[in-house]
């Protein structure tokens, strides 16, 4: 449902926010400015101010972000792992725009860096978003190898041009950046399936080793699990790693006439 | 509060089994109007200044007239698809969202039949 304004107790209470200032001393100072929130308190969201001296930091948000959490608040909760850009588990808004924050330089913001949870997700706590209905969609387009026919005794083969099919699908990492930045998602999510679960469905129907593609399409044409793309394009925009769910949603919206016309 | 697993939620009602007519017909009424709006702008350009003889008479041609109906017919179908598309994406609620549509495609067959009797009033009379 296109809900344009956020509920009573998820509004920012502009009041509660607190600030640390960096240390005496610190010649290069870089402000963040962090959502937090905690569900065990039942008070509302607010943005704490944290000066940090860039002289003694990392370069990205992620390292920012960590020297927070070990120097000054340990309280700060948010999702790392790799931090080089493969896990997807640093997917947070940060200057407005979705991305991982593990590769993201704090040099590129002007300014003060706003960093927040992924957009119009229910959040679990601080810049942790509950992304269980992300992944149960995921599952529900089955992204896995389905074939009819009996396993070969060796690898399934793919001749290069079918292999080179497969690129600019494959690098997906499911860090759910273009689908928290699509309105279409935000608006219906509960039945449209988002730019990066309809770009893992193109994924397995291009597969030249997938026999499953007709099932697949079938399961795929509805108003409101494929059809919600406008080609708005914030997919392709927001990906951290440059890639284009728009396109393949295209793609299969093109297989989709393709066997009706 | 319900208890049905995240797959379950996910997977919801399943497939509509539909949407690729309503995305094709989207883009053949939007060819299909690439010429007969530049033919109606252009026409109806022509017509500027003169009286309401004038655009009688030319609505009376049976050319026009066929072409007129054509373009009506057109838009129309392809608003109604528009407004189809635009009322999905924002009205969430399950009873508001039949009953606007309902609204849109009564509304639009309406002024479909109105405009295209008037046509033929002028043609046939």
């Amino acid at each position: 449902m296109a809900q344009f304004s956020l509920p009573q107790n998820s509004k920012i209470d502009k009041s509660a926010g607190k600030h640390f200032p960096a240390p005496s001393g610190a010649r290069n100072v870089q402000t963040f400015k962090v959502y937090r929130y905690d569900p065990d308190t039942g008070a509302n969201p607010r943005v704490d101010v944290y000066d940090i001296d860039m002289d003694a930091c990392g370069p990205m948000v992620l390292d920012a972000l960590i020297k927070i959490k070990n120097e000054t608040d340990a309280t700060l909760t948010f999702r790392r792992s790799c931090r080089e850009g493969i896990c997807g588990s640093c997917a947070m808004n940060i200057d407005g725009g979705n991305t991982l924050a593990c590769t993201k330089p704090c040099s590129e913001v002007k300014g003060d860096v706003s960093i927040y949870p992924l957009p119009h997700l229910p959040v679990v706590k601080d810049l942790v978003p509950d992304l269980t209905h992300f992944y149960a969609q995921l599952a529900s387009i089955e992204p896995w190898l389905k074939s009819d026919t009996a396993a070969p005794t060796r690898e399934r083969l793919q001749s290069e041009e079918d292999r080179a099919k497969l690129d600019g699908l494959y690098e997906c990492i499911l860090c759910a950046c273009c689908s928290t930045s699509c309105p279409s998602y935000w608006w219906n999510g509960d039945r449209y399936l988002g730019p990066a679960v309809l770009m893992q469905a193109y994924r397995w129907l291009v597969d030249s080793r997938d026999e499953a593609t007709g099932e697949r399409l079938d399961a795929l044409e509805d108003p409101f699990k494929l059809y919600r793309c406008h080609t708005i394009m914030n997919c392709a925009k927001t990906c951290p790693k440059g890639l284009n769910p728009a396109k393949a949603i295209a793609e299969v919206k093109k297989l989709m006439v393709e066997r009706t016309v | 509060m319900s208890l049905r697993s995240p797959l379950s939620r996910a997977k919801g009602l399943g497939s509509a089994k539909s949407g690729v007519h309503h995305f094709w017909m989207q883009r053949v009424s939007a060819v299909a109007l690439v010429p007969l709006s530049l033919w109606f702008v252009f026409s109806v350009a022509r017509l500027a200044g003169g009286d309401y003889a004038a655009v009688e008479h030319w609505v009376s041609a049976p050319s026009v007239a066929v072409v007129l109906i054509l373009f009506l017919g057109a838009t129309l179908y392809h608003s109604l698809l528009g407004v189809q598309t635009i009322v999905e994406d924002y009205v969430g609620h399950e009873g508001a969202r039949i009953a606007v549509l309902l609204l849109s495609k009564f509304v639009h067959l309406a002024v479909a039949a109105a405009t295209i009797f008037a046509v033929l009033k002028i043609a046939l009379a």
